[in-house]
């Protein structure tokens, strides 16, 4: 196995649902996605967000675009106006998930590599 | 299919109010176009407007909207390009009459400009509580007398339909208030292929073409994972929606113009802001966005099929804001060397001075920029950076605590550790907190109203 960011092997927006955020999450194939549905449980997301995510997180699936739904609750700081964050809508925790270091098999052809940080095979973001 | 045989060619050039202003204009110049829309509406926009009209019974609706339209309409009656857009705000009435006025000074005789209201019920609020509209909070299940004497706005998000009538009596522009931000695709499509309102199926494909649509170049490029992929940054393409009168639809944008359109720019922003996936719920209809098809069709060109629906609710949602307090926010750029520990020390002394002149808040925020401010635990302890930008916040019922709070920021430029800058702004001010409470109405005590007037 190769621990490599999730950036390498997906793709990911967000944004706000009233108090909480939503993160949606989507593979680039299906070998992929078969690792994100495996690797991507709640209890990961919520450890993985730490003192971000103060509420419970949710999973949805939606196989047709190889892709997760969380829906992170309380994790705005109030939500919309109310909120003193810089991010009070959620917009960087799409890329905050991606951030997250993943084992993949060694023989898996990263499908996401190239330029920058975010185009690295391994190592930090 | 329209009369000529072609998909409607339906775009959107605003996905919030503040969006590019050039945008839209480009849209109706830079290629074919059958309709223009435009969202102007976020949750808290209509209380600003609310506030905006207790001032000037005039306004309460997108300004921008009408210079927009002072510019455009020479091309939109040239090319036969109709708009629809909820710009109305808290006032489309008075939307409605700057517009004839702007329609007046070009000459612009016959322009039909429909109006779409009985969103707005906030002075039926009482009636309908005493009618026993419990107006629980939605999210947690509140009561409403919590925040009753503080509501600032109540609109209810009305369905596609009275924005489709308004079309089919021969509205060239219509203007909405609190309509859904998918609704703006929709309602042409009702207009145009005579869908029902049981057609639950094209109801959900109209509503998905909007959600892809209605955040702007969100589906062209903007905000893409794959960022380095996307060229022409200064000049995004924004969305277009080619549909056909069976609901299958392509996701494009004009030729020449920059960003990108591929099953996965598409892909992401299916899933911004989602829920649960198989029931995104509308005024319209349920959409079940697992049974969406997303296939490539060519150069910035994504095939949408297969989508599935169900029937609407019995209720409409209702967004209502409400004062909830204050809050003011500043910052201090804090230079190397050694730049987070002395950003550390200003804000305790910010804190520690404020607590000992006596002054606590409800809520306070320390927030180091270019550290942790948006991603926390994640990227704390990475490489020390060269310079970080310290931002404070307080929230609170009191202004003047907040407002005290806001005279201790500039000190720390003389009373603290050396290489403190960039207080340029002045005093950050206290401004009003607006809290969001989300309910809802059974439909049948809510009753749109259509109006189309004809410039003369």
């Amino acid at each position: 196995m190769k621990r490599v960011p999730l950036y390498a092997i997906a793709h990911a927006r967000s944004g706000d649902k009233g108090d909480g955020s939503n993160v949606g999450v989507l593979a680039y194939d299906d070998r992929g996605y078969e690792i994100l549905k495996e690797w991507l449980t709640p209890e990961r997301i919520k450890a993985h967000f730490g003192e971000i995510v103060k509420g419970r997180v949710d999973r949805y699936d939606l196989p047709n675009l190889r892709g997760i739904n969380f829906i992170l609750h309380d994790s705005l700081g109030g939500g919309g106006s109310a909120s003193l964050k810089t991010d009070a809508q959620g917009k960087t925790h799409g890329m905050a998930l991606l951030r997250m270091m993943i084992e993949v098999p060694d023989d898996y052809d990263l499908p996401s590599v190239g330029i920058m940080g975010a185009k690295k095979s391994g190592g930090e973001l | 299919m329209t009369a000529t045989g072609r998909a409607l060619r339906i775009a959107n050039g605003q996905g919030f109010w503040g969006d590019s202003v050039d945008a839209p204009r480009r849209l109706v110049e830079e290629g074919p176009l059958d309709y223009l829309t435009l969202d102007y509406l976020a949750e808290v926009t209509m209380s600003i407007m609310q506030k905006a009209r207790q001032r000037d019974p005039h306004a309460g609706y997108a300004t921008d909207f009408v210079e927009l339209i002072r510019n455009i309409l020479p091309t939109l009656r040239k090319n036969g390009i109709r708009v629809v857009a909820n710009a109305g705000g808290v006032n489309p009435d008075g939307c409605r009459d700057a517009l004839i006025a702007v329609a007046r000074e070009q000459g612009a005789k016959g322009l039909r400009i429909g109006t779409v209201t009985g969103d707005d019920i906030l002075p039926r609020l009482d009636a309908l509580v005493a009618a026993g509209v419990p107006f629980v909070n939605l999210d947690d299940g509140r009561p409403f007398t919590d925040v009753r004497d503080r509501v600032l706005s109540a609109n209810v998000y009305i369905s596609s339909f009275p924005g489709a009538e308004a079309l089919r009596r021969g509205a060239d522009i219509v203007v909405s208030g609190r309509s859904t931000d998918p609704g703006l695709v929709l309602a042409p499509l009702i207009a145009e292929y005579g869908w029902s309102a049981d057609a639950w199926d094209l109801l959900a494909a109209g509503t998905i073409a909007g959600h892809i649509l209605e955040c702007g170049a969100q589906c062209t490029g903007g905000n893409f994972s794959r960022w380095w992929e996307v060229d022409g940054w200064d000049h995004l393409g924004y969305p277009i929606a080619e549909v056909e009168a069976d609901g299958t639809f392509v996701v494009t944008k004009h030729a020449g113009t920059g960003g990108l359109v591929s099953v996965d720019t598409v892909g992401e922003q299916l899933v911004y802001e989602m829920g649960d996936p198989t029931r995104y719920l509308t005024p319209d209809c349920i959409a079940d966005f697992t049974s969406i098809r997303l296939e490539p069709q060519g150069k910035d060109r994504v095939r949408v099929t297969g989508i599935r629906g169900g029937p609407a609710t019995d209720t409409y949602k209702v967004s209502i804001s409400y004062l909830e307090g204050y809050k003011a926010v500043g910052q201090l750029t804090v230079s190397g060397p050694d730049a987070e520990a002395k950003a550390r020390i200003c804000a305790e002394a910010i804190w520690g001075r404020l607590a000992r002149a006596g002054v606590t808040f409800e809520q306070t925020l320390t927030e180091l920029v270019g550290v942790d401010a948006c991603h926390g635990p994640l990227t704390r302890g990475h490489a020390t950076p060269g310079e970080i930008v310290l931002r404070v916040g307080v929230k609170d019922r009191s202004k003047g605590k907040v407002d005290r709070f806001g005279k201790e920021l500039a000190p720390l430029v003389t009373t603290g550790p050396p290489g403190v800058t960039g207080f340029a702004g002045g005093r950050p001010k206290a401004t009003e907190v607006l809290g969001y409470w989300p309910a809802l109405i059974p439909k049948d005590l809510v009753t749109p109203h259509v109006v189309v007037e004809e410039v003369r």
